[in-house]
């Protein structure tokens, strides 16, 4: 019986429903435990073209396949768990809006490269993590500690205030070419952080960092493509960042 | 994949034996510079930065001395089809040629083969690939080298 509240429901109904779509989510599963190869596996769902590429990975998570392994924590880009590989670009699945990225085709999910997939989406992080710590990202002083803070001017803290945007995520370092070869090369997010403190007027251990990143697996491996400031799902100038710690290798010490 | 385990515990089914357990885990990428007793090695000294400022140093001298080249041998007074055994001796008699070639040559083998050296770093995966490609641009570098050296400075325009 169609009362006038009920024609609302159903109309109310009939508009939120059409403003789903279908998309297709190719993954690229990996399980260790089943099979030693990798294997692409297809999701349909209907989602909101506004949802980002998370909501598409939770969805199925939660009603299609709970074995769907992947990291993620804050879901807002802040944490930067959830880099991975999507449509061939790395990007932050929580940054990602599914209209963005042409649903009309099959969107493919993969592991960020260069580092060891562990299962589906997750990949072994400590080869980044090792090349992070080797930088010493903390501030590093000499003397007495301020009794106060330590005061900087504004342009002083200007100097290194893209390099502070960087939230580990690995995106840039798993787009790097010379770091997809074996895992040595320090890689443009270790670089970032070096050039935080490195360029920290409070700093007093930027000849060390510099001398850390001299190394034959240092900043001299990068050939420049600009990968990683494409790959930044913060928008940090990675590619200038490593190119200003060269060039202070070169001006500081000549 | 619906299983009843899968609401049970959250954990899928395991198909056929586990390649890999606890005492066998699966292989992963070495981390770079691992603490152990005999990494990492100090790599110091500055020979990459060396060779990253030759190549842009090597490749600003190059433009000069490659685009004029080019030019002299085969655009400029009749193009390629000047050029034969008497036009390359009429310019090695100038030592300002010799020099110019010279140059050239040792500027360009190097530059390319550092090049060549970076390529390979970047794309071979397998030490022993590394070792052999390598080997085999360094013996080629100072063959050519040498080579074109000793051609250089023993060219004798009255051979016959
Ligand atoms: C004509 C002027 C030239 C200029 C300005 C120039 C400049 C450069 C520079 C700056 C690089 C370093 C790229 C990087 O590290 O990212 C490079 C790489 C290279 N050059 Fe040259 N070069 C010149 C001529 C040559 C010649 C004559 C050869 C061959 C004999 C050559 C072979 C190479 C090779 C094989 C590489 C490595 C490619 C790579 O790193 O991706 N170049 N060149
Ligand atoms: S989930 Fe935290 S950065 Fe995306």
């Amino acid at each position: 019986m169609a009362t006038p509240t009920m024609d609302k429901v159903a109309a109310d109904d009939a508009a939120a429903a059409s403003h789903l779509i279908t998309v297709t989510f190719r993954i690229r599963r990996f399980n260790p435990e089943v099979s030693a190869e990798a294997t692409w596996e297809d999701f349909q769902l209907e989602i909101d073209p506004k949802e980002r590429v998370l909501d598409g990975l939770h969805k199925i998570k939660w009603e299609l396949d709970g074995s769907l392994t992947f990291r993620r924590s804050c879901a807002h880009g802040i944490c930067g768990s959830d880099a991975m590989r999507i449509n061939g670009k790395n990007r932050l699945a929580c940054k990602t809006l599914i209209k963005d990225i042409n649903p009309a085709k099959p969107i493919t999910v993969e592991p960020i490269k260069g580092l060891t997939v562990l299962k589906d989406l997750v990949v072994d992080m400590e080869p980044f993590f090792q090349a992070y710590r080797d930088v010493m990202p903390f501030l590093v002083t000499t003397g007495n500690e301020p009794t106060r803070e330590r005061l900087q001017s504004a342009e002083d803290r200007e100097r290194f205030d893209d390099t502070t945007k960087c939230i580990l995520c690995a995106a840039c370092t798993s787009s790097c070419p010379v770091f997809w070869n074996d895992g040595q090369y320090f890689g443009p997010a270790a670089i970032v952080n070096a050039h935080r403190f490195i360029f920290d007027s409070r700093d007093e251990a930027g000849e060390q960092r510099l001398e850390i990143l001299n190394d034959k697996d240092g900043v001299w491996r990068c050939r420049t493509t600009f990968n990683c400031t494409d790959a930044c799902p913060r928008g940090i100038e990675v590619t200038k960042a490593i190119q200003e710690v060269k060039r202070a290798l070169i001006t500081r010490r000549y | 994949m619906s299983d009843t385990t899968l609401e049970k515990s959250g954990v899928g089914p395991v198909e056929g034996a586990s390649l890999y357990d606890a005492d066998n885990p699966a292989p992963v990428i070495e981390a770079p510079r691992k603490r152990t007793a005999k990494t990492p090695r100090s790599t110091r000294g500055n020979f990459e930065m060396a060779a990253w400022l030759f190549m842009r140093l090597s490749g600003v001298v190059l433009v000069v001395l490659v685009i004029t080249h080019l030019l002299i041998q085969l655009v400029l007074d009749g193009g390629v089809s000047k050029i034969g055994f008497a036009f390359v001796a009429g310019r090695w008699a100038s030592p300002f040629w010799q020099v110019w070639d010279l140059l050239m040559l040792w500027l360009a083998m190097l530059h390319g083969a550092n090049g060549l050296r970076t390529v390979i770093n970047d794309y071979a995966e397998r030490p022993n690939t590394r070792l052999w490609l390598k080997g085999l641009l360094y013996t080629a570098t100072v063959f050519t080298i040498l080579l074109g050296t000793l051609v250089i400075f023993t060219f004798d325009p009255n051979i016959r």
